[in-house]
């Protein structure tokens, strides 16, 4: 298998230390029978040939390695020259060649290594850690996304940013207050299709109020789904009943804006008609169809998940960009709700016996 | 947030309505409010009472209460309460507990709690089959009590038997069995009533403390029978309607047509008609002694009483019927259903000491709850449709003695009264003169007629005096759903209702549909009722499901999400929000409103 390209139909979570978090679980997910917009990682090996490569003459990771977490103006100078270092520096030919093959077959053909400039059907590149830490500490928030990308030229500089992200200050000031090896560093990159997302947003697969797991909390807002990750836009709000499918929650908000591909690449804002901006931006019929598949990812990976979803404009199918584990109530040591009694009887005195306080 | 004032109005505060001082004193002493009521907390039980209460009615109360307190206080000894007192004002019914506080003293009742209930939960069967047995027996006598009759002379066969006792005596004798069998009636009921509610309430909040945001009719609906006693009257309807078509006797069954009228065509349409007849003579007894309320006030009527009710259901079964719709209740696919959740939701728990608690709670709460569902067909429905039909036969011997005007106005004498109208008839039938009561009653009816009309037309505030700082009694928190929360909204409330534009009640069965309101208060209204009209009504009830096929919606000012009429809802797929307090009021007829029965909010558009 190639080291700098993978296909998601042919990864999976076990791939993760080469495909990173986002890639591997997207890979996963079409494993699964989820629909994903097809795609496919920058694998750690491009960007070990890239780093590699640049070292020859501007050593990155002892440079790295060698800053104290609590000089922040050092931090940031050295952040600031490796980053545009990252972004600036040429790609080795073999990895050039292998992302514009793959690219050019992502976009049926439209788009080859030898036209970089022409307009192809939109990518999305977004950065996907290979860290374990990304479970843990959220640490996936720190990197970046890049949607309506429409030719090569723009894939390859977003995969040279999503790379450089790994010196963003926060990234570095971390790594260096946790005391983890540069050498252990790596930063996969995802280019999938693009989305034109008439309603996007996230869902969790239990409550974030109650950490119910009964639940499903879906939000969402007209367009891309990066309005409701952003927090710029109020998202819709409803609350499903895992099980019953009972919609017990509905707050419909004032949608303001959306986000919308921009005619020269990238996404804008946009105001929202005024008919819709109040209107809810899912049926009960999507809802329910959300419903299964938050069900259905949530027993393959046996865990509750956060998901990111988008219903395609023209087609109303429904993808997911992204799943992931939720971590705020898992990481809760909660006391058993009750045990098991010697006499089932017995339990009965939580209601006759008085309340405890 | 403005933090909500922490008192009601004390009860010495409520004055009786001008001009119905009379009527009130007509309720016994002993529910009327006095000195120490004020350093108590009682809410006005407009679940059971929502309307003023006639002087008789009140007997519901009386015998209820003593016999609920008899139960917690003596027979199972429930460690933290004792009974509930009541009392009553310009008709309403207050009601407050009686806590206990003492740790010792809880310890102590907790001793005697554990011998008496856990006994009756290890032995719920065998004890519940003998309750039944008993009920049966209750309402055989009281069938066999004979009708309250005076001839002129005693009958000759009386004599020639060397009866020895006069007929008049039989009128006390049976008076005094019809009250004595009611009261017994109301032991029986309480017998496993908070029993079975404690147990379904344990599953209940373990539920919502595993899953907070769990519905509490997706609980209902993990416990609610899906066979119960409760369903068989519409059961009956259906049975009726496909009975109708295959005995090719349908056509007579049109809407608007009277229940009379369609029982006389059919009485001269031959055999097949008199066999649909038949049909219906089996229903009848005992299905249709289903009363159109909670069978609390004398005028809930039973279908037996009134046929408008299950008639109005018949043309649109029927014509179910003929469109070659299975009117069968799923009843095998319901059940699975209920496996299914039950076994999803055990699914998402944590670990499997959780889930070993869980089985063992929705053990018990599938044991006790026919009891909880059962129950109520034999009490609040058979056996109190034959004790108001019975007082009723009172009330036509003394109207035919010019005792009031009406049969009906015998429930304007309280039950101490109505026993000394009876003796004063008794008395008169023996001595040969002229009975008193014909010159005192019909005024005084007439006066606690306007009364009742006058009361009705005064709201009464939802709880009196000082506000607890915990409800820690389970038989007000089961029965009733008062929490210290629901006080917090009752005292926070009232301020903004006048132009709000929601109704708010418990969420019962979920979806969202909009429609003109059909506000339904008596059991005439019934015929108004249009296809697609949301039914706004002061309680549901099961008595109600052969409209709910007619309706898009239901709401009503009384009820929980595990009664009857949300279970109804929920297996006719209706959103429905119950226990509004004020639907009828506040909601005007032909209004267009929606309903979330997702989440018991009713929105006037």
């Amino acid at each position: 298998m190639s080291e700098v390209i993978g296909w998601f139909a042919d990864i999976g979570l076990n791939d993760r230390p080469h495909v990173g978090g986002k890639g591997g679980s997207l890979g996963e997910l079409q494993r699964a029978g989820i629909a994903v917009p097809p795609g496919f990682v920058v694998k750690t090996g491009a960007f070990e040939r890239f780093i590699t490569n640049l070292e020859r003459d501007f050593p990155v990771r002892s440079r790295i390695e060698a800053l104290q977490p609590d000089a922040l103006d050092e931090v940031r100078a050295c952040c600031d020259e490796v980053r545009a270092k990252v972004v600036a520096a040429a790609l080795p030919a073999d990895v050039l060649a292998e992302i514009s093959a793959a690219h050019s077959v992502l976009c049926g053909g439209a788009a080859g290594a030898a036209a970089a400039n022409v307009n192809a059907p939109p990518v999305a590149v977004r950065s996907s850690a290979t860290t374990e830490d990304a479970v843990d500490a959220s640490f996936a928030g720190l990197q970046d996304t890049y949607l309506w990308v429409t030719n090569l030229q723009d894939v390859l500089d977003k995969v040279r940013s999503c790379w450089a992200s790994l010196y963003s200050l926060e990234s570095v000031t971390y790594r260096r207050k946790k005391g983890l090896p540069e050498a252990g560093v790596a930063m996969a990159v995802v280019v999938q299709k693009m989305v034109n997302a008439r309603t996007a947003g996230v869902m969790f697969t239990r409550s974030p109020l109650t950490g119910d797991r009964s639940v499903i909390t879906v939000e969402g807002a007209w367009g891309l789904g990066s309005s409701v990750v952003g927090g710029e836009v109020t998202p819709d709000r409803w609350v499903v009943g895992k099980i019953t499918g009972e919609i017990s929650v509905r707050e419909i908000s004032d949608k303001h804006i959306q986000h919308l591909p921009a005619s020269g690449g990238g996404i804008e804002d946009v105001p929202v008609a005024a008919e819709q901006r109040q209107a809810p931006c899912l049926s009960d019929a999507e809802l329910q169809a959300l419903r299964a598949i938050a069900r259905k990812v949530e027993r393959h990976y046996g865990r509750p998940q956060d998901i990111e979803w988008a219903v395609e404009r023209d087609t109303n199918q429904i993808l997911l960009l992204q799943s992931r584990p939720e971590t705020v109530w898992s990481a809760k040591e909660a006391a058993p709700v009750a045990r098991a009694a010697a006499d089932p009887l017995s339990h009965v005195m939580s209601i006759f016996g008085g309340q405890k306080k | 947030m403005n933090t909500p004032v922490k008192t009601f109005p004390v009860p010495s505060s409520l004055k009786v309505v001008p001009g119905t001082e009379r009527a009130q004193a007509a309720y016994p002493y002993t529910i009327q409010f006095g000195p120490g009521d004020d350093e108590r907390f009682w809410f006005y039980n407009s679940m059971h009472f929502p309307e003023p209460m006639s002087a008789f009615d009140m007997v519901t109360a009386e015998a209820a209460y003593c016999a609920l307190g008899s139960a917690n206080t003596r027979v199972h000894c429930l460690p933290t309460t004792l009974g509930i007192d009541h009392r009553i004002i310009n008709g309403r019914v207050y009601i407050g507990g009686n806590a206990v506080t003492d740790p010792a003293e809880i310890a102590r009742r907790t001793g005697e709690f554990q011998k008496r209930a856990f006994y009756y939960y290890e032995n719920w069967e065998r004890l519940y089959d003998q309750w039944r047995e008993k009920m049966m027996t209750l309402i055989r006598d009281s069938q066999a009590l004979p009708k309250p009759e005076l001839p002129e002379f005693e009958p000759l066969e009386h004599v020639h038997a060397g009866r020895g006792v006069a007929m008049n005596h039989y009128l006390l004798d049976t008076y005094q069995k019809t009250i004595e069998g009611y009261f017994r009636m109301w032991h029986h009921h309480f017998e496993f009533l908070l029993l079975g509610y404690g147990a379904y309430l344990t599953f209940f909040a373990f539920c919502k403390k595993a899953f907070p945001e769990i519905t509490d009719q997706t609980i209902a609906r993990m416990v609610a029978g899906i066979e119960a006693e409760i369903f068989r009257p519409d059961d009956e309807l259906r049975r009726l309607a496909r009975c109708a078509v295959e005995l090719g006797v349908d056509a007579g069954f049109q809407e608007g047509v009277k229940a009379d009228d369609i029982i006389r065509t059919l009485e001269q349409s031959g055999t097949a008609g008199q066999a649909w007849l038949k049909e219906l003579a089996t229903s009848r007894d005992p299905w249709f002694n289903i009363n159109v309320g909670d069978g609390f006030y004398h005028y809930h009527r039973s279908w037996n009483d009134d046929l408008t009710m299950p008639f109005a259901g018949l043309p649109d079964y029927i014509r179910r019927v003929k469109a070659g719709e299975s009117l069968d209740r799923p009843v095998g696919k319901l059940q699975q259903e209920r496996r299914q959740l039950i076994e999803d939701y055990r699914e998402l728990l944590n670990t499997d000491e959780e889930r070993a608690a869980y089985d063992q709670m929705i053990k018990l709460a599938h044991r006790v709850f026919p009891y909880v569902e059962g129950h109520k067909f034999y009490c609040e429905h058979w056996y109190t449709n034959l004790f108001f039909n019975k007082i009723r036969e009172f009330g036509a011997l003394l109207s035919s003695h010019g005792f009031f005007p009406d049969t009906e106005d015998v429930f304007q004498l309280s039950h101490y009264e109505l026993e000394m109208a009876i003796i004063d008839l008794m008395t008169s039938w023996s001595n040969g003169s002229a009975p008193r009561g014909p010159a005192l009653w019909p005024k005084i009816v007439a006066e606690r007629r306007a009364a009742l009309v006058e009361w009705a037309k005064h709201d009464t505030p939802p709880a009196l005096g000082p506000v607890p700082d915990v409800i820690d009694d389970p038989a007000i928190v089961m029965l009733w759903g008062i929490t210290r929360e629901s006080l917090n909204t009752w005292l926070s409330a009232g301020a903004n209702e006048g132009d709000s534009k929601e109704v708010r009640g418990f969420a019962a069965s979920s979806g969202v549909v909009e429609g003109p309101a059909c506000i339904v208060k008596s059991v005439e209204e019934i015929a108004r009722l249009r296809k697609g009209d949301i039914l706004v009504c002061q309680v549901t009830n099961p008595t109600w499901a052969p409209v709910f096929q007619k309706i898009a919606a239901a709401v009503s000012d009384i009820g929980g999400s595990m009664s009857h009429a949300a279970i109804v809802a929920r297996e006719y797929g209706l959103p429905a929000v119950v226990g509004t307090g004020n639907a009828t009021s506040r909601i005007k007829d032909g209004q267009r409103i929606r309903v979330d029965g997702g989440r018991g909010i009713v929105t006037i558009l």
